[in-house]
């Protein structure tokens, strides 16, 4: 064997190993993408093309489905009932957890290893088979079937994140530019104010959206905890045996909407919490 | 305010809120899964398990587990890899891939069931390709094998990119340098990975693996929407407990069956997995 056929093979082997990696790349997108598009031909399509068979692979453009799903009863009103629980546990869980991410990543103090065991714990921890006795505790309390007791629930499944997110954004601004502001006459507070946080507001918007969808998404405890005020998945799954498939179809079309939005907007933040989350 | 107090203020919320809604709730569980009448006893957890469905939902859900997991975790380590040689597109490939990552496990479920019903798209495609001339419905009793499938990759697309998004921020933290190093000494493309990546991945496989085990045993929502009663699981069964058959003592008993089952688990991915001290990146 010559050196050109040698080269030449080795070459063949590099070519047919990147077609390869390349198909393999494309089939996986393929393999995410496709489901949700086959959704949103349902999605787009009338209540009887839905049933019909056999199936057009694409959208007929019709809102026939999307407007039985808003005239739906108590339809729309599980939508409005998820988007508020949704911010108000958006709202909590950064109100409640970015001070503590601020504490880890400042200050050493006892205990501190404790406190990140707890955080550590209910992260891993199947959260959602707690509403069984929250709601029991609900009921005494006057919270049962409220949007602000599945919130404290929902609350409860992104603190976490919530703290490990900001941990992870405030040790990324140097503790120096803080020092800095106080030397200049600047309080611990409006230094806070005036420096980090306009440093790290967009991070701390991908966390608050994390939690939004955290939320958004939830299942078992919603349809545990909330019987007149459902949320849009407690909803659904309440009529899963009963709703005709055109209302399936569009609600969980309006579900997977928000996620698409939210995953792009995180996007730049989704690893770099994932990474400090490992230890 | 000094700083020797301040931290524990900023604390406080945080440990308040969870100790309120996280370790309260969880001592309520356990009282309501042992109390009965007269007083402790084991009666909830008796019930539940000799009832006919438990063998089977036990089985179901970890049976589902076991076909689930090595699958999502072999797909997550290969698009981890490949992402991790990408030049160009590299974020819009990685939007692309953790997009199942912001959809819900019930709308998970409802896209598969597009696919798999009856005038769905699967027999579509089926009846264009002249396999079958009239629509087969899947998801009964009938095709059992079907809807275990059906539930299977409902749960690879929508849980993979958690993995996935562990390993790639996992392998971002391997310094470039052994790499080089293996180069240097001629070591080939899979030596790499299995002598390198492999090893100073382990802290994230722990997570990444602890995560989707607990998540799996949590399966709920993807099998409400695709098998129904065909399918039952033990969350399935919980839920049931609850609110078909209003017996909250057998509910709760069923939730720290979960619970034990979830942390025997992790105790054995953290054995298996462990890091050596001293080790670790």
């Amino acid at each position: 064997m010559t050196d050109a056929t040698v080269l030449d093979v080795s070459q063949d082997t590099r070519k047919s190993g990147r077609f390869l990696y390349v198909a393999s790349v494309v089939f996986l997108c393929a393999w995410v993408i496709v489901p949700i598009y086959l959704l949103l031909i349902n999605t787009l399509s009338s209540p009887e093309a839905v049933n019909s068979f056999p199936k057009s692979f694409i959208p007929e453009f019709d809102f026939g489905s999307l407007q039985f799903f808003a005239g739906f009863a108590g339809m729309l009103t599980a939508l409005k009932n998820s988007v508020i629980v949704a911010l108000m546990t958006m709202v909590m869980s950064i109100a409640i957890g970015a001070p503590a991410g601020y504490a880890l990543s400042r200050f050493d103090f006892r205990g501190k290893e404790l406190f990140r065991l707890l955080i550590l714990l209910a992260r891993a921890f199947p959260l959602p088979l707690l509403a069984l006795p929250l709601a029991v505790m609900f009921i005494q309390t006057g919270l049962d079937d409220t949007a602000f007791g599945l919130a404290l629930v929902h609350t409860t499944l992104a603190i976490p994140f919530a703290v490990l997110i900001t941990f992870s954004l405030f040790s990324g601004i140097p503790i120096e530019l803080e020092e800095a502001a106080w030397t200049l006459g600047c309080t611990r507070l409006t230094a806070f104010t005036k420096v980090v946080l306009p440093l790290i507001l967009p991070g701390i918007t991908a966390s608050a959206i994390f939690a939004f969808v955290i939320s958004w998404n939830e299942v078992f405890a919603a349809a545990v905890l909330t019987i007149e005020n459902r949320t849009l998945t407690a909803f659904l799954l309440q009529n899963l045996d009963t709703s005709p498939l055109h209302l399936k179809f569009a609600g969980g079309f309006i579900l997977v909407v928000p996620a698409l939005i939210f995953i792009f907007a995180v996007r730049k933040y989704l690893f770099a919490m994932w990474g400090i989350a490992n230890r | 305010m000094n700083a020797r107090v301040l931290p524990y203020v900023l604390i406080l919320p945080v440990t308040l809120f969870l100790g309120l809604f996280f370790l309260y709730p969880f001592v309520l569980v356990a009282k309501q899964a042992f109390g009965s009448q007269e007083g402790w006893s084991l009666e909830n957890f008796r019930e539940v398990v000799d009832y006919w469905k438990f063998p089977i939902s036990l089985r179901n859900t970890l049976l589902l587990a076991a076909a689930v997991v090595p699958v999502q975790l072999a797909l997550a380590l290969l698009m981890a890899t490949m992402v991790s040689k990408m030049q160009k597109g590299r974020d819009l490939i990685l939007y692309i891939w953790t997009i199942p990552l912001g959809i819900s496990d019930l709308a998970a479920g409802i896209i598969w069931l597009a696919i798999f019903e009856q005038s769905g798209f699967l027999n579509s495609m089926l009846n264009g390709l002249g396999v079958i001339d009239k629509p087969v419905n899947f998801l009964t009793y009938q095709h059992p094998g079907v809807v275990f499938l059906a539930i299977a990759l409902a749960e690879i697309w929508r849980a993979t990119a958690i993995m996935l998004v562990i390993l790639v921020a996992g392998i971002g933290l391997i310094p470039k340098e052994y790499y080089e190093a293996a180069d240097v000494f001629g070591a080939s493309k899979w030596k790499q990975f299995t002598r390198i990546t492999l090893p100073m991945l382990r802290p994230s496989l722990q997570t990444a693996l602890v995560l989707r085990v607990i998540l799996a045993f949590e399966i709920f929502a993807v099998v409400a929407a695709l098998g129904g009663t065909l399918f039952p699981v033990l969350m399935g069964e919980t839920y049931a407990y609850q609110f078909d058959l209003l017996n909250s003592g057998a509910a709760a008993a069923m939730a720290l069956i979960i619970l034990g089952i979830s942390i025997g688990f992790t105790l054995i991915i953290l054995r298996i997995l462990r890091v050596p001290k001293g080790a670790s990146i």
